[in-house]
């Protein structure tokens, strides 16, 4: 019989029933929610008269709505303020943990997961929001659910699902100076497209994905659903060890010793079978930025843009970005610069900005925002001192939260702007109404902060 | 839910690839703490200027009374918001024809009694040029035979769909009642992976 993938050992574990002909009752371990996506969930509840079957596999944080200016103040807006409120109440009627505004656990999900230990190898976690394949990261089955989704999983802690089919993507060598894991990820679905992953639930693997750290993994499993994937996944080592040893809910004494022995089996076995690979070298991979409305239209920041070919979609993109097809993309004039999101807002991510724009300011037509992860991620960049080599640089650092990710608060970019981001999505009007994004890495971002324009990072590092 | 059985109806056509669901619903209007009221935002940014006035030349500002979209492949990229789904229903749509459609999107759709057929590319540019002939062209949905028709032609296709989720939106039933049946199971399961 062939082995198992890493993917299969994890789901196989989880199943709790299957239906003939149908999905898989899938026993979810760690459920976390945002503002956003729970309330009609728990209006269900509600509806139905049943309690929240597991609060305590369940941890909620306020972040895609919340001001990033002032948290200690209330909300301004109303709306968003009765989300946060709603959450808030809803928390403590069904006794779930909250880590809201003022909290100095609060910060974007996918980044308080990891980094309170509550992210563990083996376990099976959803969310009310895509990136929670960030998770994976940690050799975790994780993925974005809808809010019925959530329902389920409140009501019986189980979901139902299909099992989808399996990919391994493969990325072997080194990678160049100033290439990091957004850029391999942004070539990776340059490559394969938005679609590219869909049914699939995506392990990466090969020696540059290795060679990452727990930050680099996060961010290339982060936007594995830019892809279409359900899920990435990377089988945990000794690098994700490292980083969970002493975390606030990591198992400690006798529990960590026994949970290692069983990490330690989480790989896939040498003859499992995928579904799909596919292999990538990383010498091919250079800075890369996009210049469309989806997160495949991108290119090496050294090309040109490609050619049209008489398709619609291409066509409108490039309309709507007001760029030509087949111009450089090098020393495009660009108006924002947002450090931040659930791809790239770590620790690691403000150190890499902060080292390359010490001693520098920013060029006088860019505004630059630089919002952290987490409040103990912006406590951290304090203690370290990146604060005053990003405020001497001409940078704004704000506080946690989504923000001009998907500018449901009021971190907008105007309409007509570009805007070189850290995020994940260049969707028509995600960053705000009109406004264009150029998805980048933290490197380049913070260089284009600089010069004011589209720049090659290895250059600018020479 | 309601149940679904067959529709027939006019289409409107969005014939764009890729459409993701910041555009279905923009995140500013994800602020509500209810399903409801979602259409009214649907597609917000291509049917109105910033100024408010209607973007004359979209689809929903010409064809009125569809309870079918027809998209380009890959409809419902990018986001998992289930508001995507609601505003669809909300706004009056029963089924998304697409040749593609990404994973979370459909999962939510089903869950709210939005039908989406997939179909070949081949049948989707079809029902594009029929629509385009015609706009009062009607199409045919039957649930129970799995099979999409564009009514008055000998030109049809058959679709695929889960043999449970098909029995749930034929019946209206969702899946947490079925979930909730299996408790028993669910708690034997823990203790056992626990142990």
């Amino acid at each position: 019989m062939a082995g198992k993938t890493l993917f299969d050992k994890i789901w196989d574990a989880h199943v709790v029933e299957a239906v003939p002909d149908g999905p898989q009752v899938l026993y979810i371990d760690r459920h976390l929610i945002h503002e956003v996506t729970s309330p009609q969930a728990f209006a269900g509840l509600e509806k139905r008269g049943i309690p929240l079957f597991r609060p305590q596999q369940t941890i909620a944080t306020a972040d895609h709505n919340v001001p990033t200016k002032n948290q200690h103040l209330p909300i301004n807006d109303p709306l968003s303020k009765s989300q946060v409120d709603a959450l808030i109440a809803n928390c403590a009627r069904h006794g779930v943990e909250l880590y809201g505004l003022g909290h100095p656990n609060q910060g974007i999900v996918h980044v308080i997961g990891p980094e309170l230990g509550i992210t563990q190898p083996g376990m099976t976690i959803v969310c009310g929001d895509s990136h929670t394949s960030t998770h994976g990261a940690f050799g975790c089955i994780a993925f974005g659910i809808g809010t019925s989704e959530v329902e389920q999983v409140f009501s019986t802690q189980c979901i139902l699902q299909t099992r989808p089919k399996t990919m391994r993507i493969k990325v072997n060598g080194s990678l160049a100076e100033g290439v990091g894991a957004k850029d391999i990820i942004l070539y990776i679905i340059a490559q394969i497209s938005t679609s590219g992953g869909t049914g699939y639930f995506v392990e990466f693997a090969g020696s540059a994905i290795e060679s990452l750290s727990m930050e680099g993994r996060m961010t290339v499993c982060n936007m594995s659903i830019e892809l279409g994937a359900r899920g990435g996944m990377i089988a945990p080592d000794e690098t994700t060890f490292a980083y969970m040893q002493g975390r606030d809910f990591a198992p400690k004494g006798e529990e960590w010793a026994k949970n290692m022995a069983f990490w330690k089996t989480l790989y896939t076995d040498e003859d499992a079978v995928f579904d799909k690979e596919i292999n990538f070298a990383a010498a091919d991979i250079e800075p890369m930025i996009t210049y469309g409305t989806n997160p495949a239209m991108g290119v090496g920041v050294s090309q040109p843009l490609p050619v049209a070919n008489g398709d619609p979609s291409f066509a409108k993109a490039l309309d709507y970005m007001q760029f030509a097809e087949g111009q450089p993309i090098l020393d495009q004039e660009v108006d924002f610069v947002f450090i931040g999101s659930c791809t790239n807002s770590r620790i690691e991510d403000l150190r890499e900005v902060a080292a390359l724009v010490k001693g520098r300011k920013k060029a006088a037509n860019i505004t630059a925002w630089i919002v952290p992860g987490s409040k103990r991620v912006e406590e951290q960049a304090k203690e370290e001192g990146l604060d005053k080599i990003l405020a001497e640089a001409g940078f704004e650092l704000r506080e946690p939260g989504c923000s001009a990710c998907l500018a449901m608060n009021e971190d907008k970019i105007p309409a007509g702007k570009y805007c070189v981001s850290t995020s994940n999505r260049n969707f028509e009007g995600r960053q705000g109404p009109g406004s264009r994004t150029l998805l980048a890495s933290p490197a380049t971002a913070a260089v284009a902060a600089i010069t004011g324009k589209i720049t090659d990072v290895r250059k600018f590092l020479n | 839910m309601e149940a679904f059985t067959t529709l027939i109806s006019t289409a409107a056509p969005l014939p764009l690839e890729n459409v993701d669901t910041d555009q279905v619903i923009p995140a500013r209007f994800l602020k509500a703490t209810t399903r409801a009221g979602f259409g009214d935002n649907l597609f917000r940014d291509w049917r109105y200027h910033a100024d408010g006035t209607m973007k004359e030349d979209f689809v929903l500002n010409k064809v009125k009374g569809a309870a079918i979209l027809l998209a380009g492949k890959n409809f419902g990229c990018g986001s998992s918001r289930e508001h995507a789904a609601w505003a669809l229903y909300d706004y009056g749509f029963r089924v998304v024809v697409s040749s593609f459609f990404a994973d979370i999107f459909k999962n939510n759709a089903l869950n709210n009694g939005l039908l989406p057929v997939q179909v070949s590319d081949g049948f989707l540019q079809k029902l594009f040029a029929a629509v385009a002939a015609d706009p009062q062209q009607k199409i045919k949905i039957d649930l129970e035979n799995q099979q999409i028709a564009i009514v008055g032609r000998d030109e049809a296709e058959g679709f695929a769909i889960n043999a449970y989720k098909k029995h749930c939106l034929l019946n209206g039933l969702d899946d947490i009642d079925f979930l909730i049946s299996k408790k028993d199971a669910i708690e034997k399961f823990e203790r056992r992976a626990l142990a």
